[in-house]
């Protein structure tokens, strides 16, 4: 039997979709019992959603003040001493949350960690990317009594929400430091769809050539009801900003439709939509890369191209 | 005297393509161009701005690996670095036996801070620099866009999902660099020259305590699934078509 312990994350008020990914991923798990831990300060409503993710038997709701920012120096020592008890696989998501946790958690249990597990094979055996996704390793820590590890989430289904788990309020006993203080989170707030889960995405490249010009993919992604995302030259140039991006160091993603505007195709963009359903290319250069693993392609100038689209869109 | 510590991870350039053997033993590196990976020259940069508005006096760069990572460790000094620490090994070294010897280091060294890359782009871990801090028992300031000294506190603008967030620790503190923080400066020939005179010292893993130990097998490599390459369309009506065609509009 395992016994899968699973990070939550969330913003204080509401679940992120990242921790029914991740129950997806530890569902896979043969025999596995699925644990969600909810850290913060004032989490009654969130772990009230992770008690619906079907496939989590238990929830722990561990309230405190110092908790609230979920800084990964405060949540580490808590969740260890969580995990000390009987658990065999500690989870988290694949996202900047999870990464500057779970290897903190990983260091403090003296355990190995796996991260971004796009398949499980058995309990002890699992799938990652390396080299950009270049190539996927199978690795093995069959000697291991506690693994932690990061799911990526764009591998997974969202778990639906239809179980049932209690909630259970405990308290930990670990000494938290003093030493890291959040003092601001600043970000863009839109209404349009959150990129990670996104059904389709519009994104632009370095060919936008400005912020002003960007709208562009802006106006297309609404006439879709699209998230938008970037590739790192167009936030590297300061067109979009560093949350819209996409790739290996940006947000990996798996919508239905992706549309690339005026991106080449490099390695390192594709790795993170190469779960993408349906991509397509707009791009000028017939050999650029992109077209390689684009699904459509259009060939031509995004600027009037991209009008174009908006309008026969909005007349069918 | 304050210092910074750098790792430096020699890797397989980022221009390489790489491939998977087709015995699925690994992945063909021979031969391939080897380079200081991105992140840490980014965090190298940092530390050498840190040193050059005088809030630090010695940059000392760090590898860990086989005598092959000198080329990079020279690299590192042309940049500007002061001197350099070869940890020797000769085996495959994980992220948290990279964070103990790091940790060792710390120890001598007393470093004001760790400057680490946020991830190396052959393993894609993102683990060494969180372990480290939580085995140091120090604030960890990850995927830094924006490094700030105030004497013995550091502001840090960190590139979160949701945007970007500042952070305030107490140093010493371990700092992992993403892409946006700074450019790093090119080398310049006379400095590769200098470079050639400034101490690399060489240590084993195991003079600082630390056995390197395979925990996580690789079993075996596969090469990813492959997309179909598919069509090129006419023009926007044929495209719209298409995507009505799979229900996507
Ligand atoms: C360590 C590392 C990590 C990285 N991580 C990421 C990452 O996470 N995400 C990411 O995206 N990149 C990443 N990169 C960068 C990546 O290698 C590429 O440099 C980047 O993706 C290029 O962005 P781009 O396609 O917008 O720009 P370019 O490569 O410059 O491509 C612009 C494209 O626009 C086309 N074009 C130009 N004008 C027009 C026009 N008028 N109409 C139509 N098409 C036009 C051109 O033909 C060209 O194909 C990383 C690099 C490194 C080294």
């Amino acid at each position: 039997m395992s016994h899968v312990l699973i990070i939550a994350e969330h913003d204080g008020r509401q679940l992120n979709l990242s921790t029914a990914k991740c129950v997806s991923c530890a569902v896979q798990i043969p025999n596995a019992q699925v644990t969600v831990a909810v850290f913060g300060q004032d989490i009654e409503a969130v772990a009230a959603s992770a008690a619906l993710i079907r496939g989590v038997t238990r929830v722990l709701r561990i309230e405190n003040p110092a908790s609230v920012h979920l800084l990964s120096a405060v949540i580490a020592p808590q969740a260890v001493a969580l995990a000390r008890c009987a658990y065999t696989h500690v989870f988290g998501p694949s996202t900047t949350f999870g990464k500057d946790l779970m290897p903190r958690i990983a260091a403090l249990l003296d355990a190995p960690q796996i991260s971004d597990i796009m398949a499980v094979d058995s309990a002890h055996q699992f799938r990652r990317p390396i080299y950009a996704g270049n190539a996927v390793l199978t690795v093995d820590v069959s000697n291991e009594a506690i693994v932690v590890g990061t799911v990526r989430t764009a591998s997974f289904d969202t778990a639906p929400a239809t179980g049932s788990a209690a909630v259970e309020r405990v308290s930990v006993d670990a000494a938290l430091p003093l030493h890291t203080r959040f003092v601001a989170l600043s970000g863009a707030s839109s209404d349009r769809p959150d990129l990670q889960t996104a059904s389709r995405v519009v994104s632009g490249g370095r060919a936008l050539a400005s912020a002003e010009n960007f709208k562009l993919v802006y106006e297309l992604a609404d006439a879709l009801g699209a998230a938008v995302g970037a590739s790192r030259a167009a936030v590297d140039s300061g067109y979009a900003p560093n949350e819209l991006q996409v790739g290996q160091t940006g947000k990996i993603i798996a919508p239905d439709l992706y549309i690339a505007v005026g991106i080449s195709g490099a390695i390192q963009h594709m790795t993170g939509i190469k779960d993408a359903k349906t991509i397509v290319a707009i791009n000028k250069d017939a050999d650029a890369p992109i077209f390689e693993s684009a699904d459509l392609g259009l060939v031509g100038d995004l600027f009037t191209l991209i009008p174009e689209l908006r309008a026969q869109l909005a007349r069918s | 005297m304050k210092r910074i510590l750098v790792g430096i991870k020699r890797v397989v350039d980022y221009n390489v393509r790489v491939r998977v053997r087709p015995d699925g033993s690994g992945v063909a590196t021979e031969g391939a161009k080897m380079s200081i990976n991105p992140f840490d020259e980014i965090a190298l940069e940092e530390a050498l701005r840190i040193k050059e508005r005088g809030l630090v006096e010695e940059v000392v760069v760090v590898s860990i690996g086989s005598s092959d990572a000198q080329p990079q460790l020279r690299t590192a000094l042309a940049m500007g670095a002061d001197r350099a620490i070869l940890v020797q090994t000769d085996a495959a070294v994980e992220p948290l036996d990279a964070a103990r010897l790091f940790l060792a280091l710390a120890g001598r060294e007393q470093p004001l801070a760790i400057l680490l890359g946020k991830q190396a782009i052959d393993d894609d871990n993102n683990q060494t620099g969180q372990m480290l801090a939580a085995l140091w028992d120090r604030p960890q300031a990850t995927f830094a866009s924006k490094v700030e000294i105030d004497g013995d506190v550091a502001r840090v603008t960190r590139e979160v999902d949701a945007g970007l967030e500042t952070v305030e620790v107490d140093l010493p503190a371990v700092i992992t660099v993403d892409l946006r923080l700074n450019e790093p400066r090119y080398v310049k020939l006379p400095d590769i020259m200098k470079a050639k005179k400034k101490p690399l010292d060489t240590i084993s893993a195991t003079e600082l305590g630390v056995t390197p130990r395979q925990r996580v097998r690789a079993v075996r490599f596969d090469a990813p699934a492959a997309r179909q390459k598919g069509v090129v369309l006419k023009d926007v009506t044929e495209l719209v078509a298409a995507l009505k065609n799979r229900g996507l509009v």
